[in-house]
């Protein structure tokens, strides 16, 4: 039944556009988690009345993420090829859309994490403080575990976005569901492949979600 | 044990200086529990938190078990904070750990071996009676039980001083009694000093050896809480006095009170430490021919003694009401005949 509504679909290609698909996202949520938590924890470190309160540093972090959580994706790839071409020696390919998907997520998430750093009772960091906790031990032992189910819920957010900043970047080259159902969906008139395309990338994302929503229910003991 | 040093605090505001702590020279003596009374804004709180060194003094000085807290940075201040043990109004528990981990927390800050932890956090647990809680999170817990995990917490690393900054103010008048019981049963088990800002008279008076009366910076008044409860000399400690010793209508209920007791006399007796415990009434019940009406009074206990006030209508002959009015004179005991203003 399967072959009859979707005729033009090449299962292993499609199988090998999912897989360049996940690629893609798994490898941009990752480094986009740890490059987030650096930049939201030191927008929330530098912010007014926080143990680094630094005005300047604040400032540059804050004026950097918000130009890059600004410029479309679509346009900020066309702008990063020299950057991507020069670190990765290409600019098609799964790899060569790590760059841009990173820059363009990393910066979205870093917002995210300074608002559930926000949300922490300041009463719980001055505990901290009171018993003798460095800033280390406070950034490893409170400010992350107590904005745990907050930093999930972002992620998961975030990496939704990841799943269609990879389809983007499919149109230009990068293979992937995207990338497949712009070629030979689209550009064949193979509608078939572009929905077969979609429902996998809706399953992704739903895949996605559930995960996220899982993990969030566990850690929140509030 | 503490040494508060010509400490000033001044916050830079929109609206301009403005002096949270305002000159103050402080000593608390080792196993002293010492409290600080003020309303909101007093700079009690801005006080408390320059012995931990969550506030620098501008000027002036804090010394805490021998270390001058005020000037000291970095890990001299984090070990000295170790040796300060501080609970919160609000707990400040951590809500992603377990009542184990929470208390648990200040030893892995301190570099305790896990071993090492469990006993002691055993021992905690115990101490400030949270048997058979140690898995639950602090989300399950109630006030009161919140309260006894930020003690054992505080407790964790064997302080010296035990801050509380409005340790009770969050909590129903029950708990707090128990809470403020377990604090005494600490103080006098350990010998911990202990001092604790509050806007509770009834705080101080149940458990304080010493107060000191704050207002707009200042330390007002500075003394034995029984003394302080007899004599308080400012207008603000009249007020906290009166917080525990009069019911707010007290002025009425006089008025009341003579215009429904027209025979005989009104007295008002004021009792303060030992003599709270004497047999004041018995005795002028036998040993006069007068009859005495007991019409509202207030005994309340404080770590020195008891202190309160009776109201009670003397009736009789003339003679008999005079004479008893004139015993009460000779004793240990204030008394005051009430009449129409």
């Amino acid at each position: 039944m399967i072959e009859q509504w979707f005729p033009n679909v090449d299962w292993e290609k499609m199988w090998e556009a999912t897989y360049e698909t996940l690629y893609m996202t798994s490898i941009s949520v990752v480094i986009t988690f740890i490059l987030g938590i650096i930049l939201g924890l030191l927008l929330f470190l530098t912010s007014k009345g926080q143990l680094w309160e630094n005005k300047i540093v604040y400032s540059i972090t804050a004026v950097i993420v918000n130009v890059f959580r600004s410029i479309p994706f679509i346009i900020l790839i066309v702008l990063l090829i020299p950057f991507t071409k020069a670190i990765m020696n290409t600019i098609i390919g799964e790899n060569a859309a790590l760059p841009a998907l990173i820059i363009g997520a990393a910066p979205f998430y870093a917002r995210m994490v300074e608002i559930a750093l926000r949300e922490i009772d300041k009463g719980v960091i001055e505990a901290a403080r009171a018993m003798g906790a460095s800033t280390w031990t406070i950034i490893q032992k409170v400010l992350i575990p107590e904005s745990l189910p907050a930093l999930v819920s972002g992620l998961t957010v975030t990496a939704i976005a990841l799943v269609g900043y990879t389809a983007m970047a499919g149109v230009i080259g990068a293979g992937g569901l995207g990338n497949l159902a712009f070629l030979d969906g689209f550009q064949r008139s193979r509608t078939d492949v572009t929905i077969m395309a979609t429902i996998v990338i809706l399953v992704i994302v739903f895949v996605i979600q559930f995960i996220g929503d899982t993990a969030v229910r566990k850690l929140d003991k509030r | 044990m503490i040494k508060i040093n010509q400490a000033k605090k001044i916050f830079q505001t929109k609206n301009g200086p403005v002096k949270a702590v305002d000159d103050i020279n402080l000593s608390v003596q080792e196993g002293e529990i010492f409290g600080m009374i003020g309303y909101s804004g007093a700079g009690k709180s801005t006080l408390i938190r320059m012995l931990n060194g969550l506030e620098t003094p501008t000027e002036g000085s804090v010394t805490v078990a021998g270390r001058t807290i005020s000037s000291i940075k970095g890990s001299e201040l984090r070990k000295a904070r170790q040796e300060i043990g501080m609970i919160f109004q609000h707990f400040n528990l951590l809500w992603s750990r377990t009542v184990r981990d929470n208390i648990a927390f200040p030893l892995e800050i301190a570099g305790v071996s896990k071993a090492e932890r469990n006993k002691r956090v055993d021992e905690l647990i115990d101490l400030v009676g949270l048997n058979g809680r140690g898995d639950s999170y602090p989300a399950q817990l109630s006030g009161g039980q919140k309260q006894r995990v930020g003690i054992a917490r505080a407790l964790a690393n064997n302080p010296k001083v035990l801050l509380c900054d409005e340790a009770t103010s969050a909590l129903d008048p029950q708990t707090t009694d128990s809470i403020l019981e377990l604090l005494v049963d600490i103080n006098e088990r350990l010998g911990l000093t202990i001092v604790l800002i509050t806007h509770e008279m009834h705080v101080i008076r149940k458990i304080c050896h010493r107060v000191a009366v704050m207002e707009e910076g200042k330390i007002v008044e500075l003394g034995p809480v029984l003394d302080v409860f007899r004599r308080p000399d400012q207008p603000i400690t009249k007020r906290f006095v009166q917080q525990v010793t009069e019911p707010e209508e007290s002025k009425e209920t006089i008025q009341h009170l003579l215009a429904e007791h027209p025979d005989g006399q009104i007295v008002k007796l004021t009792f303060v430490g030992i003599s709270a415990e004497q047999p004041v009434v018995t005795e002028l019940i036998r040993s006069f021919n007068v009859g005495v009406n007991i019409l509202q009074g207030k005994i309340s206990q404080t770590q020195n003694g008891a202190y309160g006030t009776l109201f009670v209508q003397i009736t009789g002959d003339r003679a008999a009401v005079a004479e008893a009015v004139a015993f009460l004179d000779a004793q240990q005991v204030d008394s005051e005949v009430i009449t129409y203003d």
